[in-house]
């Protein structure tokens, strides 16, 4: 009997230690929300995107604004068109597509103090 | 999909392209061809924009910078000291005969600007195309160029800004001028404030290619009077006023 109490007990310690480790994570450490809100696949696959987004957009700046440039791919007009909520337009806010996941990874972004962070046609086409 | 204006234009220079190509070697043309870019393509020095101002068809009307204001977004807050402007319209009187005019100025676009000169982080700059710009993600506000310009034409972001234009970002700290309407030029339009004058105003204003024979603007500077301000400078500016 007293085995049988002790392994009970075992088990709801460990059940509700596990309950209370995700708990304290949950809590601590909001994960980001990457929510596609439109689009079957990003301009390039999503691994390369993930670790080289902000070099894409760095050439491409410099392109644009000291060369005359303007192919879209790569320009932040088209990421936000893609990537802003369906709710609020934006790619900002608690659940936005670029501030939950730098807010994950604690990098301040600064394009959106001059940018704007609102998707501006509601039929922009596929991405390209 | 079907072809917009400036793919078109892209085929038809092409097309032209291989027939002068039949004449003479692949890429070696007797007169360079005006072509409207493609988004590809980079600014080209081959092209230098430029404005016409004639100033005897300049009436009291404030359409060019309401339309600048507008397609920009930038706004007064009532703090004329302070306010952004791009571009305002300035009034001159004869003292003697009491003759009034009155003019728009904005940033010359300048081939030698004294702007680009100061600039300590090389954030002031001019494009190929005679476009001088500042480059927000260098500018550190510093303001030499606003005191270098001759004509009054920066001016600084003292406050926070909110809904910006897509095309045209604009933030709190760095320093601001006309850039002749640059997105709408690399989509083959004309300013803002030369479409608005031609519109609602006294049709005072043209822009165009200073360097293509065949413009408009080129014929009539090559034909009629007109004059720098600040001539004696010899910045050789890209706006050029006509009965001032």
């Amino acid at each position: 009997m007293m085995r049988f109490a002790a392994a009970v007990l075992a088990v709801v310690l460990s059940v509700a230690g596990f309950a209370d480790a995700q708990d304290k994570r949950a809590s601590r450490v909001v994960l980001p929300a990457i929510k596609i809100e439109k689009g079957e696949a990003c301009v390039a696959p999503t691994e390369e995107m993930r670790r080289d987004h902000m070099n894409r957009l760095l050439r491409q700046r410099d392109r644009t604004l000291r060369q005359g440039i303007r192919e879209s791919r790569f320009s932040l007009k088209n990421c936000v068109d893609c990537h802003a909520s369906r709710e609020t337009g934006s790619v900002l806010g608690n659940d936005g597509f670029c501030s939950s996941c730098h807010a994950y990874a604690a990098v301040s972004m600064d394009c959106f103090e001059c940018h704007t962070p609102l998707r501006q046609s509601r039929t922009a086409s596929a991405p390209r | 999909m079907s072809p917009d204006r400036r793919q078109f234009l892209g085929w038809g220079a092409a097309a032209a392209v291989t027939a002068a190509g039949a004449a003479l070697a692949p890429g070696l043309r007797l007169i360079e061809l005006a072509q409207a870019r493609s988004p590809e393509e980079a600014a080209s020095a081959l092209q230098r924009w430029g404005l016409l101002i004639d100033i005897t068809k300049c009436t009291d009307c404030d359409v060019c910078v309401t339309a600048c204001s507008k397609e920009n977004g930038w706004t007064g807050h009532g703090r004329p000291e302070t306010d952004p402007q791009w571009i305002r319209k300035v009034s001159l009187r004869d003292k003697r005969t009491g003759y009034a005019q009155t003019l728009p100025l904005m940033c010359q676009h300048c081939e030698h600007p004294p702007c680009v000169d100061v600039c300590p982080t090389g954030a002031s700059f001019r494009r190929d195309d005679g476009i001088v710009l500042v480059d927000k993600h260098t500018c550190i506000g510093c303001r030499y160029c606003v005191m270098a310009c001759p004509y009054g034409a920066r001016s600084f972001v003292h406050e926070a800004v909110s809904g910006q234009k897509a095309d045209v970002p604009r933030g709190k700290g760095t320093v601001e001028s006309c850039t002749l309407c640059v997105h709408r030029v690399d989509r083959g339009e004309t300013p803002a404030c030369v479409e608005a004058c031609n519109r609602d105003g006294g049709k005072a204003m043209a822009f165009g290619d200073l360097n293509d024979p065949s413009a408009e603007i080129h014929r009539r500077l090559r034909s009629e009077p007109s004059t720098q301000v600040r001539a004696d400078l010899a910045l050789n500016t890209g706006v050029r006023y006509q009965g001032l």
